[in-house]
């Protein structure tokens, strides 16, 4: 009786763990797909073999560069310090007022952190790049504020302050996230899977924190300097509808043709 | 066992007398009161502890005392009882007595405090949301919902000496504003905005808990408290006005710290 | 006259089946109450071990707040990356560690296996009312544990809310809430299932004699317990389905108008009320406490008399408190809810309630303290776990008196004195109930003493160790430290809290090191223990009447016959010191074959 009990006992825990296991596999795999990228710095060396293959597929890569500038007129929306104060860490990281990053006028009377990409017109596939795109969050900002990143590319998303920052991030095709990072140093990566323009990351702790990624399944995005250019290089001749997309003032588009390796030049105008 | 009576006796004895009180470690003790009605609340908690604390004396003293004299010896014969009622009647009406007494003591209490609003007071509004508190201050025309009022995220500051009328609603979320050492605390529940109060009885620095899960940013869901001096409250008041007045020019700026409604059609705007 | 009724009885006794002889029906798909009572002991057993370990993690990340933990980076890498424990997952073990401890571990045990395995037996049944449907309970609660034990690796890791899940918080978070609501849903069908099968056993199949006022205490605690689940637990499984409705078909029970969610107005919103949610989870959730204290309570009066050797103190009196702890227990529900937003007009109304309600408790105390008074006690291992019973639901019981009173509840509400009072209740009280039990029945399940020896050494350890690491909370509590909280350091004022949350984790170390004890006492004991013989406590009650363990029908031939009350110890009329409840008085009758065999 009791030896059959301990064998009924074995067998139950047996099953139990076979079934914790099973689950434990599904999470192995699903593991692997998010952490494959810390792990991925050995990885890409595998990649790039596999890129040319893919390329072979596509078009071949152009030589065909497309800069320009977004100029702004009007007036540009009073700058609005950001209340640092409510969290003793974010204030002391910063000696002066911090201002919110809607709008940048550059000295030049350009825009900073614009979108420019290549909206319609791109054909072929290109293989997403391996190494990751960085979002630091430091100083309770992200930087950068604006960035492109190719769907399937890994994002790491890293935490340079002393305090938790959660990063949410509130796409509509993809996925959605919403991580802490409690410790200073933390690193989380994370991939989208489908281009969609903008994605806005969010820290619900400091809610001034806002950061916007424009997520495509090609290379041709760039996003405005300081100076208010930009530069897509390596276009394939044809017919491209090129938008520009600002946080506050939305999407512009234009349509331009390149042939050859030429050079164009595309201004977009926004105005306050 | 023992161990218990002995720190059960330390309390009851530390709960006593104040000046054992002060000797011991800050662990055993409350928090600092700082407003008017943290004493009363103390005077129920210690009252309470007073009287646990001798039952559970009590009780363990005479648990032990069986265990010991009644220990198993060869031979003896226990007592064959099946109880009294007169004695099962005493300990169910000293203790029915004593709970209904300590019921009937804290009601005025609570009624003081979650029942009775003063009439006048600083009007402050406070929203919760994932993860920080937005504090609204009616600025200088003395109404909410206007221009000039003033906002802070995470940083409350009152007059002392003053009732505090806090109006407390949440975004998101179940929130719990907790000032522990006010002690004060009522939860922030979306779609039903609650009103409490509070008096500050000296000036200083505090921060804000918030007591009630609200996801993973809960543990430093953190704001700071500033209790000042009327003055003082005035001038930063005053400061914080001008401030927002400067930077509110074109009024579509506006933070999205305004009551539920409102910030709701902007967010849809900006995202 | 009373040899007819026995043959009468018998002949109608229902739920009597035919021995099985094959594996699957004798040890997995078993009818027998017996062996499902043991499947529910495993069961609760295992998920206890798993609740505990939870607990250790949330402990470790008290006492060092982000310090890595190497091993269990590959263990969780998403939840804890490189070992170092993220917050969201921090909230799912406390979440999981008390949803698994109160629906997986402490309820099972209770009820699943000590009711199942004792309350036929001691009411002089061959079976439960209903075998098969007592079969169809337990393997509904096993899926429920899978699915549990599943969410933990579901993208999002597992529920995070909380174990009271508070909405609107539980109606946004990821999918690992909508398998906790789907789990519990399950597992309370099994318990629902459970319920109506003890109380038509109780009512209907009590042998010739067992009145309702001979019925040992046990029977009585696990009686009123399964009304109380029947009354309550309908309740929050239809909670759980509304909330379940919210999360996945886009229903607004619980969800108020001009819900914003991290600055984006939340799809489906409006017209719901959070408070509602609340009102239902705790008007389970109080008599919740009770269906995981009362069986607990039946145990210690079980034993207490037993080691005593003398009758329980007021019989009548504890079977009228279990009955006024059942009855008050579902008008005492507002107490969690003082500073929830509720009118405080009612704060007032279930203040007076809940402090009525501390009055039955106190009886039952004292009536305990009134067995001891005058016996001849033996510290048997299950004494010592009912004397902590007894030690231990004092304090809890007593803490309970503070956040009662509604003004300090103020302070003292969601803060770590109520993670103290509640693991007195339920560790102190229904933990050492449970061990009590385990020690005292474990010869009539296996026919082995387990080692009174090692039993000691768990004990001893055990009830220090508890001690340490819980009694410290209610300082915490005190000083203001909130409850769920991940890293307390960030606040000022508890700061200094650190070294006393480093003495309770070391202390929870060496109280879980001391359950390796127990496990180790239960298997060895099985092959090793000393042989039990029928009636080795020699106690009165009718499972110690047959053989140990019980043949398949409990009682070989003719159904017992109940002459008297179950604690007629040392009755002066009576030879030996103690008096089956079957045992002939003399010149009735002849004594029914089989039974009283020592």
């Amino acid at each position: 009786m009791f030896q059959r009990t301990l064998v009924l006992l074995l067998a139950g825990a047996a099953a139990t763990t076979l079934l914790a296991c099973g689950g434990g596999k599904e999470e192995d795999t699903l593991e692997k797909e998010e952490a494959a990228a810390p792990a991925s710095a050995p990885a890409s060396a595998a990649a790039p073999a596999a890129a040319p293959a893919a390329a072979a597929a596509a078009p071949a890569a152009g030589s065909a560069t497309l800069t320009g500038k977004v100029t702004f007129t009007g007036s540009a929306p009073a700058k609005e310090a950001i209340k640092m104060d409510a969290d003793a860490y974010c204030k002391a990281a910063h000696s002066g007022p911090v201002y919110t990053q809607e709008v940048e006028v550059n000295g030049n009377g350009t825009l900073k952190d614009v979108f420019v990409y290549v909206k319609e017109g791109v054909t072929g596939t290109y293989p997403a790049p391996t190494t990751p795109v960085v979002i630091d969050q430091q100083g309770c900002q992200y930087h950068p504020h604006v960035f492109g990143i190719q769907a399937g590319q890994p994002l790491k998303i890293v935490n340079s302050d002393g305090t938790l920052h959660n990063i949410h991030a509130l796409p509509k095709q993809n996925a959605e996230f919403n991580i802490g990072q409690p410790f200073k140093g933390m690193e989380t990566i994370k991939k989208f899977d489908k281009p969609e323009v903008p994605v806005r990351f969010k820290c619900d702790v400091h809610k001034w924190m806002g950061a916007y990624a424009g997520v495509l399944n090609h290379p041709f995005f760039a996003v405005t300097n300081d100076q208010g250019t930009f530069e897509i290089k390596n276009l394939p001749p044809g017919t491209y509808v090129i938008e520009a997309w600002q946080e506050k003032y939305g999407p512009q588009t234009q349509t331009v043709t390149i042939s050859g390796s030429e050079s164009k030049t595309v201004d977009f105008s926004f105005k306050g | 066992m023992r161990r218990f009576v002995a720190v059960g006796l330390w309390l009851s004895a530390a709960a006593a007398f104040p000046a054992a009180a002060s000797a011991l470690p800050f662990w055993l003790k409350l928090p600092e009161g700082v407003s008017t009605y943290s004493g009363r609340i103390d005077g129920i908690f210690r009252l309470i502890l007073w009287i646990t604390g001798i039952i559970f004396v009590v009780v363990e003293v005479l648990l032990v005392t069986f265990l010991i004299r009644y220990r198993y010896r060869e031979g003896r014969r226990p007592r064959y009882t099946h109880g009294s009622n007169r004695v099962e009647v005493v300990w169910t009406i000293v203790p029915a007595v004593i709970c209904v007494v300590l019921a009937l003591l804290s009601r005025a209490t609570w009624a003081d405090i979650k029942q009775h609003l003063p009439k006048e007071g600083v009007q402050i509004e406070v929203t919760a949301e994932q993860f920080a508190w937005n504090i609204r201050y009616a600025g200088p025309d003395n109404k909410f919902g206007t221009a000039d009022d003033v906002l802070t995220l995470n940083q409350l500051h009152f007059p002392v000496g003053q009732p505090v009328i806090v109006t407390l609603q949440s975004k998101d979320v179940i929130h719990s504003f907790f000032l522990p050492e006010f002690r004060v605390k009522q939860d922030a529940v979306p779609g039903l905005p609650s009103r409490i109060w509070f008096e500050g009885t000296r000036t200083g620095h505090w921060e804000i808990a918030c007591a009630e899960l609200c996801g993973l940013g809960h543990y430093r869901m953190k704001g700071f408290v500033t209790v000042e001096t009327p003055e003082e409250f005035g001038k930063w008041l005053a400061d914080q006005a001008a401030q927002a007045a400067a930077e509110a020019a074109p009024a579509a700026a506006a933070p999205a710290a305004a009551p539920p409604a409102a910030p709701a059609a902007q967010e849809e705007k900006k995202s | 006259m009373s040899t007819s009724t026995v043959a009468v009885a018998h002949e109608l006794a229902p739920g009597v089946h035919p021995a099985p002889t094959s594996f699957w029906r004798k040890y997995i798909f078993s009818l027998d109450h017996k062996v499902i009572g043991k499947q529910y002991m495993f069961y609760a057993l295992f998920m206890l071990v798993i609740g505990g370990l939870l607990a250790t993690l949330v402990r470790y990340q008290l006492a060092w707040p982000g310090r890595p933990l190497a091993f269990m980076g590959k263990l969780a890498p998403e939840g804890m990356p490189g070992g170092q424990m993220l917050p969201e997952f921090y909230n799912s073990l406390f979440t999981m560690h008390a949803t698994i401890m109160i629906f997986f571990a402490i309820m099972p045990i209770l009820i699943g296996a000590f009711g199942n395995f004792v309350v036929p037996i001691q009411i002089g049944a061959r079976d439960m009312a209903f075998p098969t449907l007592n079969m169809l309970s337990f393997w509904t609660a096993v899926p429920a544990a899978v699915i549990i034990i599943w969410s933990f690796f579901v993208t999002g890791g597992a529920a995070q809310g909380g174990w009271t899940s508070y909405a609107p918080l539980s109606a946004i978070l990821p999918k690992g809430q909508t398998l906790w609501l789907l789990s519990l849903g399950i597992l309370g069908i099994s318990s629902l299932l459970t319920s109506v099968n003890f109380i038509t056993t109780i009512i209907n199949m009590r042998a010739p004699g067992m009145t309702f006022f001979r019925l040992p205490l046990t029977v009585w605690a696990l009686f009123i317990t399964a009304v109380l689940l029947l009354l309550a637990l309908p309740v929050l499984t239809g909670a759980m389905i509304m909330l379940l409705f919210d999360r996945v078909l886009g229903t607004t029970f619980f969800l108020p108008k001009g819900l914003i969610v991290s600055g984006q107005p939340w799809t489906n919103a409006g017209g719901g009320q959070p408070l509602l949610w609340q009102h239902l989870f705790w008007f389970f959730g109080h008599p919740e406490v009770y269906i995981m204290i009362l069986p607990a309570m039946g145990i210690t009066s079980e034993i207490l008399p037993v080691f005593s050797r003398k009758p329980i103190f007021g019989y009548r009196a504890m079977a009228y408190s279990i009955m006024g702890i059942a009855g008050l227990g579902f008008i005492v529900w507002g107490h969690h809810m003082f500073q929830s937003g509720m009118n405080p007009y009612l704060g007032t109304t279930f203040m007076i309630s809940t402090m009525v309600i501390a009055v039955p408790s106190a009886i039952k105390t004292f009536n305990w303290l009134g067995t001891l008074w005058g016996g001849n006690i033996r510290f048997t291992t299950p004494m010592l776990h009912a004397l902590s019973f007894v030690s231990m639901f004092v304090i809890g019981g007593l803490s309970g008196i503070f956040m009662a009173a509604t003004p300090v509840d103020i302070f003292i509400h969601d803060t770590y004195f109520i993670v103290g009072h509640i693991h007195y209740v339920l560790f102190g009280g229904s933990l050492f109930g449970a061990f009590a039990g385990l020690y005292f029945w474990y010869p009539k399940m296996f026919g082995r003493l387990m080692s009174e020896r090692w039993g000691k050494i768990h004990w001893a350890i055990t009830f220090v160790t508890f001690n340490l690491v819980f009694f410290p909370m209610h300082f915490l509590g005190m000083r203001g430290m909130q409850r769920r909280i991940y890293d307390y350091t960030q606040y000022t004022h508890l700061k200094g809290l650190q070294p006393m949350n480093q003495f309770m984790t070391i202390s929870l170390f060496v109280l879980g090191i001391a359950q390796i004890i127990l496990v180790f006492n239960f298997f060895l004991s099985m092959r090793r223990g000393k042989l039990a013989g029928a009636n080795p406590w020699h106690a009165n009650t009718l499972e110690w009447q047959t053989t140990s363990p019980p043949p398949h029908e409990n009682f070989t031939g003719a159904l017992p016959v109940v002459y008297r009350g179950p604690y007629e110890f040392s009755a002066p009329d009576h030879a030996e010191d103690y008096w089956p409840q079957n045992e002939p008085p003399s010149g009735v009758g002849q004594r029914p074959a089989g039974a009283h065999a020592h």
